[in-house]
């Protein structure tokens, strides 16, 4: 499936910025089962300072705010191929090893919710089906809406919430996955949608280490594993460790953001 | 050069400088209270606002007493425009810059530290003061001595210079302004005893009574003190001589680095003034007025080379 | 002390015997005056102090500045004994730097069973965001200050590698000045190894390492945390002796892909910076956000080859006290020969037998944290109370894996001069190692740290330790 995207964020400030810098993990790299055929990422308002692979190999830019800016566009647009691979996204390729994607972030501490959830699902000796079991059964707990606040939370926060968006899914996938010992990893990236071809955020999963299969996805919001209509862009430990933009700035504005996404089969 | 470097060249000897005119200033004050104790609270006053701490000063003390006075302007740590606060701040730059200093001129600001410290650790006797005053003075002349003796003529020494002059400039401009009045031709009672020891008050704050008394064969009249303080280039505490050496260390650096900056222009226009300016203008414009528009003038100056040079982003 | 143990003393052994070193040396000393000699003592504290050779102890308020006490006895080494030792600190610098590569790519050491991947999976000096990085050369650790003690003649022990940003290399370098200074004729007299070139050895070393991104000659520039850094001294010593800019963090900015520091004509980009600013305080866009130390964004640069930064961030891995102990493994597998340093024997303490026998044996043993240093959170078991052992042994068992343990070690002495003449006293050897692409080059003298109270082991300067001038002689 040929699926074109376009991904438009601009940060608008109601003060000049003095110094600012953003590491954009927004670039999709070809792998097995997803071939890039042309991405560009373009500024208005900063500028690209290096281009360079981060510790999970994602493709990073750095850019820095245009001295006293109070806008910036950051478009990132592309055509990227993409083909079933029922969510198996295969062996670990980057040097990280698979014990640092066991190891708890801040955001994914299993505590007592995320252990009182891990009580109730059904155990089986199979993994596969084991994380799948566990994917449904934090949707069930979980249910997904959009009324919260874009504020990132912890596994546990989200749990504490009773409902959440997907990187609250992922949060707490990780959370349960690693208190299980199973190497897991928040993936950002997007998702064609049937209905709409506009869109106001990126999506996020989350991939499990099986041996055997390797990496495997597991898009919880929606209850199943990544198929053509899914393209990777990031990964990494947790939200802010694979998110879009991440950045640092000096000043005292206050920040407005817009976000304009579209996904559509060409 | 790092520009935070030149910023730090440029503070150290501004401080180093303001730490041997407080020491002037006190100087003066002492000579006065000596003479005519009735003058001597108008005259600390006076001192106070010359330096610019009147506010603090008073925020702290009901009353202005010598003795009070002098501690407060040698040794309170809580003031930042005291001797020690200012000897202080000057070793911190020097820390700072330490790297584009020679060693003879990191280990002059070092001992002149060291010294102060031992000196003023202990409140300040009155029999001792003068001499302690004259160790204050002796140890910014080392300092001064190994700046000149051992640094390379580039740009850290020019922002060195720069520093040095602007303060020194600002100083005499700020302990003129504050005894304006008694400057006044119109002024009636003039000769008398009082305005005598006002007027040596004023030349012994920017150390200039041998200098005065040489080229004006020892009569004090106030229209030649203004001449002498503001005008003659001979004097190197008059306010065209400093200005003569911002000017030309500024136009260093701009052959140095080969770009000319707005400090160029504002320095050149200043400059121009005292070379344009005759002493009957000034008294025209009124005295104040222009040392006050002088004082504004400088600031603006000082604010435009830390642009200029990037002393902070 | 327990039972008596005998010390080997540097200048006469193990009894009145005057050793081959020390022979031209107390010649020129018994022809000296000792009252005199005490007065030149009190001179070089007055130059020390004058040059500002001090540091800065965090949290005390008033006489905030020390001097390190200098005692003027060298610490003589032989050409035979420093031989060894420089092959050894060679061979072992090169193996942490293939250690480093290896641990932030493949963990080939790990997966041949060399080393349990907990030590590094639990360690926190383990840096994630150094994974994938291959800096100019491989070179990883830069500047190695390698802690030597000696428990006899021919016993020397590694303590420590101390391999993310090693200090006390301008006292080596202060030390030799001023005893150049106050004895020329000892110079004269004695063939005694320069160290006065190390600044150029070091700037033309970090030059051998500039990023791809250099054009032309390498700019370097050393970083500081500031003027109230307890090392500040010694930052400002190395940018002035090495003749580049000394930067803090404020001074800097990425522009053009670069790290670059502003000056008064511009921003100037970096190609090797020798920072003195810890890890987490390097970069708040990639490690503590709060940090006002660091330059944002500067790993990016470093990733995408735009700068080298030195030492290596995570380079903290490998002077790890629990990785330390496997180190004579480590070594072997790098290289392919075995150590020829020794190392200490020491005990795991999150290993279960191990915590077992140190518990049994506190009253003898050394217990030092796993990343701990300048010698605080240490127990010395045979110059501990009672009670300071049981204390210890609470925090030891709240968290076993926090600690290490060693024997007590026989640390030679070394004469110093007191009042009453020589009296022997503890020291320790930190000799500075510098690695580029270009090979490994160790400075032939180092820091001598001498505990100056008797009978006391504990020679950092934190703790009222001392420094000597260091000498090896010349063949």
């Amino acid at each position: 499936m040929r699926l074109k995207i376009s991904h438009t964020t601009t940060y608008s400030y109601d003060a000049p910025v003095a110094y600012a810098l953003q590491q954009l993990r927004l670039r999709p790299k070809s792998r097995p089962g997803q071939t890039v055929l042309r991405w560009d990422i373009d500024v208005e308002g900063g500028t690209k300072q290096a281009l360079f692979e981060d510790e999970h190999a994602n493709s990073v830019d750095l850019v820095s705010f245009l001295p006293q800016t109070t806008q910036v566009t950051i478009h990132s647009h592309g055509e990227v191929d993409v083909e079933d691979q029922k969510g198996i996204v295969g062996p670990q390729k980057s040097c990280v090893p698979l014990w640092l994607y066991q190891r708890p972030t801040p955001q994914t501490v299993a505590g007592e919710k995320v252990k009182k959830l891990l009580g109730t699902l059904e155990k089986t000796d199979d993994r596969l089906a084991q994380l799948h079991a566990l994917s449904a059964h934090i949707l069930a707990s979980l249910p997904y809406s959009t009324e919260q606040t874009n504020v990132t939370l912890s596994a546990e926060d989200a749990l504490g919430s009773g409902h959440g968006v997907c990187q609250d899914h992922a949060h707490v996938f990780l959370a349960a996955a690693r208190s299980m010992d199973i190497p897991a990893r928040y993936v950002s990236g997007y998702l064609m949608l049937q209905d709409s071809v506009d869109q106001t955020a990126s999506h996020a999963w989350a991939e499990a280490h099986i041996d055997g299969l390797g990496w495997v996805g597991f898009d919880i919001s929606n209850g199943i594993s990544p198929d053509a209509r899914y393209v990777r862009v990031a990964t990494g430990l947790d939200y802010y460790s694979a998110a879009p933009i991440r950045g640092m700035r000096q000043g005292s504005g206050t920040e407005d953001l817009e976000v304009q996404i579209q996904v559509q089969q060409q | 050069m790092l520009g935070k470097t030149a910023g730090g060249l440029f503070w150290m000897l501004r401080y180093m400088e303001r730490t041997e005119n407080t020491a002037r200033m006190i100087d003066a004050g002492l000579r006065i209270s000596l003479t005519r104790s009735s003058a001597a609270e108008s005259e600390w006053k006076s001192i106070l606002t010359a330096t610019g701490l009147l506010a603090d000063y008073s925020a702290r003390y009901d009353e202005v007493i010598g003795a009070q006075v002098i501690d407060f302007l040698l040794r309170d740590k809580s003031n930042g425009g005291s001797v020690i606060s200012a000897v202080e701040t000057a070793r911190m730059n020097a820390k700072l810059v330490r790297t584009a200093l020679t060693r003879e001129v990191f280990e002059a600001v070092n001992e002149c530290w060291i010294t102060l410290n031992e000196l003023l650790a202990n409140p300040v006797r009155e029999q001792a003061l003068p001499e302690v005053l004259q160790t204050i003075r002796q140890r910014a002349a080392f300092v001064r001595g190994a700046l000149q003796g051992s640094m390379i003529r580039n740009d850290i020494y020019d922002f060195a210079r720069i520093g040095t002059f602007f303060e020194r400039a600002d100083n005499v401009a700020r302990i003129m302004d504050v005894k304006y009045y008694i400057l006044l031709p119109t002024i009636m009672h003039v000769g008398s005893a009082q305005d005598n020891v006002q007027w040596e008050a004023i030349l012994r704050a920017t150390s200039s009574v041998r200098a005065y008394q040489t080229l004006n064969e020892g009569e004090y009249n106030p229209r030649q003190i203004v001449e002498h303080l503001v005008l003659d280039k001979r004097l190197p505490r008059s306010l065209a001589f400093c200005y003569k050496k911002i000017a030309d260390n500024l136009a260093y650096l701009e052959s140095d680095y080969g770009v000319r900056h707005p400090c160029h222009d504002m320095v050149e226009e200043i400059n121009n003034r005292f070379a344009t300016t005759s002493l009957d203008e000034i008294f025209d414009t009124g005295l104040h007025e222009f040392l006050t528009a002088f004082v504004n003038d400088s600031q603006a100056l000082g604010a435009q080379i830390e642009r200029d040079y990037r002393f902070t982003e | 002390m327990p039972d008596k143990i005998e010390f080997f003393d540097e200048m006469f052994g193990y009894g009145a015997d005057l050793r081959t070193p020390y022979v031209d040396y107390n010649d020129w000393f018994s022809s000296e005056d000792v009252a005199n000699l005490k007065s030149k003592s009190k001179q070089a504290e007055t130059l020390f102090r004058l040059t500002g050779i001090t540091f800065n102890v965090y949290g005390a308020e008033e006489a905030a500045e020390r001097l390190i006490p200098f005692d003027l006895v060298p610490r003589i080494i032989t050409a035979k004994e420093w031989g060894k030792l420089a092959r050894g600190i060679d061979q072992r610098v090169r193996a942490i730097n293939a250690f480093l590569h290896d641990i932030y790519h493949r963990q080939e050491i790990v997966k041949a069973g060399r080393l349990p991947a907990e030590m590094i999976a639990n360690n926190e000096a383990f840096l994630p965001q150094m994974i994938g990085v291959s800096p100019p050369g491989n070179i990883y650790t830069h500047i190695v200050g390698t802690d030597l003690v000696r428990a006899g003649p021919d016993e020397f022990y590694v303590l420590e590698d101390n391999a993310r940003t090693p200090s006390g290399v301008s006292y080596m370098l202060e030390n030799r000045e001023t005893m150049l200074h106050m004895f020329p004729e000892l110079f004269s007299k004695i063939n005694v190894r320069g160290v006065g070139h190390y600044p150029r050895a070091l700037r033309r070393s970090l030059s051998a390492c500039a990023p791809p991104a250099c054009n032309g000659k390498p700019c370097v520039a050393v970083l500081t945390p500031g003027i109230h850094n307890s090392a500040y001294y010694e930052h400002s010593f190395l940018a002035d002796q090495m003749g580049v800019e000394l930067v803090e963090g404020h001074d800097l900015r990425i522009i053009d892909g670069r790290v670059a520091m502003r000056t008064t004509e511009g921003y100037k980009p970096i190609d090797v910076l020798y920072r003195r600013v810890d890890d987490d305080f390097l970069d708040p866009l990639n490690f503590n956000p709060d940090s006002m130390l660091g330059v944002p964004g500067i790993m990016d640069v470093y990733r995408a080859g735009g700068i080298t930064i030195a030492n290596a961030p995570g380079t903290g891995i490998s002077d790890d006290k629990a990785i330390y102990s496997y180190m004579p493994d480590i070594v072997e597998f790098y290289t392919g020969e075995k150590a020829i340093l020794k190392n200490v024997p020491t005990w795991r303490c999150s290993e279960k037998d191990a915590l077992g026998h140190v518990c049994d044996n506190l009253e003898e043993l050394v217990v030092k944290e796993v990343h701990g240093s300048g010698g605080y959170g240490m127990l010395v078991g045979p110059a501990a109370s009672k009670k300071e052992v049981e204390e210890f042994r609470a925090k030891l068992l709240a968290r076993p894996d926090n600690y290490i343990a060693q024997p007590t070690l026989a640390l030679s002495t070394v004469p110093i001069l007191t009042e009453a003449g020589l009296a022997p006293r503890h020291v320790d050897l930190r000799p500075f190692a510098l690695a580029s692409p270009k090979g490994v080059d160790l400075i032939p003298g180092g820091l001598t740290r001498v505990a100056l109270t008797e009978g006391s082991l504990v020679v950092n300067s934190s703790q009222g330790g001392g420094t000597k001038d260091t000498w090896v002689l010349e063949d």
